[in-house]
């Protein structure tokens, strides 16, 4: 269970001074249910996932994971969640199987049930090909799936990606969706951040559209549809964006 | 603090350090290669440079002197030298190596001598090349030689005894051990390069576990686990501290080896010409490596305070070059002749550590500096690590754009 509750988060420019990135955000997303947080570049999904893993510290406000706040018991946050973006890199000099023992052994597992977890899951994903091959040699699919292993390894209630499919080629891309999806199903309370419109078309229960920082609209497909008399979600997103873009620009 | 979670985060990044190259030679290879290359082969090929200097004829040339034949038939008769006829265009000769050297007899040189005036010879020679003045001295020498026996004629002529113009010897003695001599010259060297490279050894592994992880994209893979800032920092500094410690053990050995090589083969004799005892006892090693013990501590963790500012290997590595100069400068000041620990200096980091070291080689061991010393560098070392700690804390320096 994720409970965002009024994040904000101010950066200090020298130039521009003070910049809010996360301002005033709330929501919840449940177990068993994908949140998609959709935006364009700059609108603060980054900043709202990293706050929920708690990579950032949020300004004011607070967030509630699986029980636990996000300000008070960070460590105890980041062991229930996984996550996962394509700015979290595999380290180049350790082995596919080495990484993800690393982080299960960050993250408390004892021996013998790391060892039952990583078979476990390097079965699963069909990485026991190349366990033993270093990240620096991997293709991008066996480090997506690397990365993959590394945040299962724990066993996480809660799943955080943000936009983990950006660059990545369609199969390798495809690998990710699926795996969302999987945890879905496996009762994970799921966030993902996008702005590739059809992934969240496929995969959100709800969604969230952000922009400078604002969370402007929430809600399930169909219900934003309703709302807005509009099937094509592209459409929905400009028409919910364009005020507030044309408001701040003025 | 969580020693199982710091102890996960070493191991894993000594795994990755010993399979990456760069620091492997930073850290390993400079220290246990740099002063055989640098002692022995530098000593060595002087050695051999000289001696090919000394061997060699020196070709000289003589300027005037036809009125004065005593002098240029003693002269002629020096079998060290080769007098070659006189040119014109002798300067150049002599800037052009053809000839080493040339010596200038005044006219009426023979005259001045009978008539008791004192005439000056000139000697021309290259400054700075070692032939040269090997020809120059053999010319002096031979000036001399002249010199003083027309004294002694002098002296027989009036009936006196050539003790006048020597009525008694002086001659200087070393009393110091012959360890103590070894270290005065050239313990500050050792200290000064110890500590070189005690920082050298920890830069690498300093900057690739802080901006090369910012740039290769993992540090928002390791903040995103449970670990605590804190406990993640410490085990990335004891990796460091690691890396720094072995550059000095394997440094301080290196010298050990060079230094009995060297005194086993006498290349480095006192000014008494008493070959020096060059070996670093196991006492002196243990004490070196004690008192570089916390100064590891402090470059380890200035060295990651400051490249966690950068976000590329490169910008982290222009960030820590002006702190080499620092460190090489109170380090190369504690060489300098003069230079005594005092309980000022004992102070100043790095200056500190680099003066005991030369004291500590040559045999001295003031207790009560060393402890001063051991202390203050250990207030300075937890200081700089409380600082790398603050820094893993703060957003601003590990996300900055």
């Amino acid at each position: 269970m994720i409970e965002a509750r009024r994040l904000i988060k101010l950066f200090h420019d020298k130039k521009r001074g003070q910049i809010r990135a996360v301002d005033n955000v709330t929501f919840t997303c449940k177990p068993g249910q994908i949140y998609g947080l959709l935006g364009a570049n700059g609108a603060g999904k980054t900043t709202t996932l990293r706050m929920l893993a708690t990579i950032l510290e949020p300004t004011d406000g607070t967030a509630i994971i699986c029980g636990h706040d996000v300000i008070d018991e960070p460590e105890r946050v980041r062991a229930s969640v996984g996550f996962l973006s394509t700015a979290t890199a595999l380290y180049p000099r350790l082995t596919s199987q080495e990484m993800v023992e690393y982080f299960g052994r960050l993250n408390g597992l004892d021996e013998p049930t790391l060892k039952k977890r990583l078979d476990e899951i390097f079965s699963r994903l069909d990485m026991n090909s190349f366990r033993d091959r270093r990240c620096d040699k991997l293709s991008t699919g066996m480090k997506q799936k690397t990365s993959i292993a590394r945040t299962l390894i724990h066993d996480p209630q809660v799943m955080i990606f943000d936009e983990p499919t950006i660059g990545l080629d369609i199969m390798t891309a495809r690998t990710i969706i699926e795996f969302i999806r999987e945890c879905r199903q496996r009762g994970k309370t799921v966030i993902f951040s996008t702005h590739v419109m059809s992934e969240v078309e496929k995969l959100c229960d709800v969604i969230g559209i952000i922009q400078s920082g604002k969370l402007l609209a929430e809600g399930s497909l169909p219900e934003l549809r309703d709302r807005h008399h509009e099937r094509d979600l592209e459409e929905i997103f400009v028409q919910v964006v364009t005020p507030y873009q044309n408001s701040s620009e003025a | 603090m969580n020693l199982s979670a710091i102890s996960v985060v070493y191991r894993k990044e000594l795994t990755e350090w010993l399979r990456d190259r760069r620091t492997l030679i930073s850290t390993v290879l400079v220290p246990l290669l740099a002063f055989p290359l640098l002692m022995v082969g530098i000593t060595a090929l002087a050695t051999v440079m000289i001696g090919n200097a000394e061997k060699e004829i020196p070709k000289v040339m003589i300027l005037g002197g036809e009125d004065s034949p005593q002098l240029l038939d003693r002269l002629h008769k020096l079998d060290k030298l080769v007098i070659v006829p006189y040119a014109d265009n002798w300067k150049d000769q002599i800037s052009n190596k053809e000839i080493r050297a040339a010596i200038e007899i005044p006219k009426g040189f023979q005259v001045a001598l009978t008539e008791g005036t004192a005439p000056t010879v000139d000697i021309y020679y290259y400054e700075g090349e070692i032939k040269s003045s090997f020809g120059a001295d053999h010319l002096q020498d031979a000036i001399k030689d002249y010199r003083e026996d027309i004294v002694k004629e002098r002296l027989a002529a009036n009936n006196l005894p050539a003790s006048v113009l020597s009525p008694f010897e002086i001659k200087r003695q070393n009393v110091a051990p012959l360890e103590k001599v070894g270290g005065a010259s050239i313990g500050g060297f050792i200290g000064y390069a110890a500590i070189l490279l005690c920082l050298t050894g920890a830069m690498y592994p300093a900057i690739d576990l802080t901006a090369g992880e910012k740039e290769r994209g993992t540090i928002e893979t390791i903040l995103s686990s449970p670990i605590s800032r804190v406990d993640l920092v410490l085990g990335k500094f004891l990796l460091v501290f690691s890396a720094s410690l072995v550059s000095a053990v394997l440094s301080v050995t290196s010298m050990g080896t060079s230094f009995a090589l060297l005194g086993h083969s006498h290349l480095m004799t006192s000014s008494g010409g008493q070959s020096l005892n060059l070996s670093l006892g196991p006492l002196s090693v243990a004490a070196v490596f004690f008192m570089a013990f916390p100064l590891a501590v402090l470059f380890s963790a200035v060295l990651m305070t400051i490249a966690l500012f950068a976000k590329t290997y490169k910008e982290a590595q222009s960030y820590l070059t002006p702190l080499t100069f620092l460190v090489v400068i109170p380090a190369i000041a504690s060489i300098m002749p003069g230079v005594e620990l005092t309980p000022k200096l004992a102070l100043i980091p790095v200056l500190n550590t680099s003066l005991v070291c030369k004291e500590i080689i040559s045999g001295t061991y003031h207790w009560n500096s060393i402890l001063l010393i051991f202390t203050s560098t250990c207030v300075y070392a937890a200081a700089a690590i409380f600082l790398a700690v603050k820094m893993f804390q703060r957003e601003d320096v590990l996300f900055r754009s």
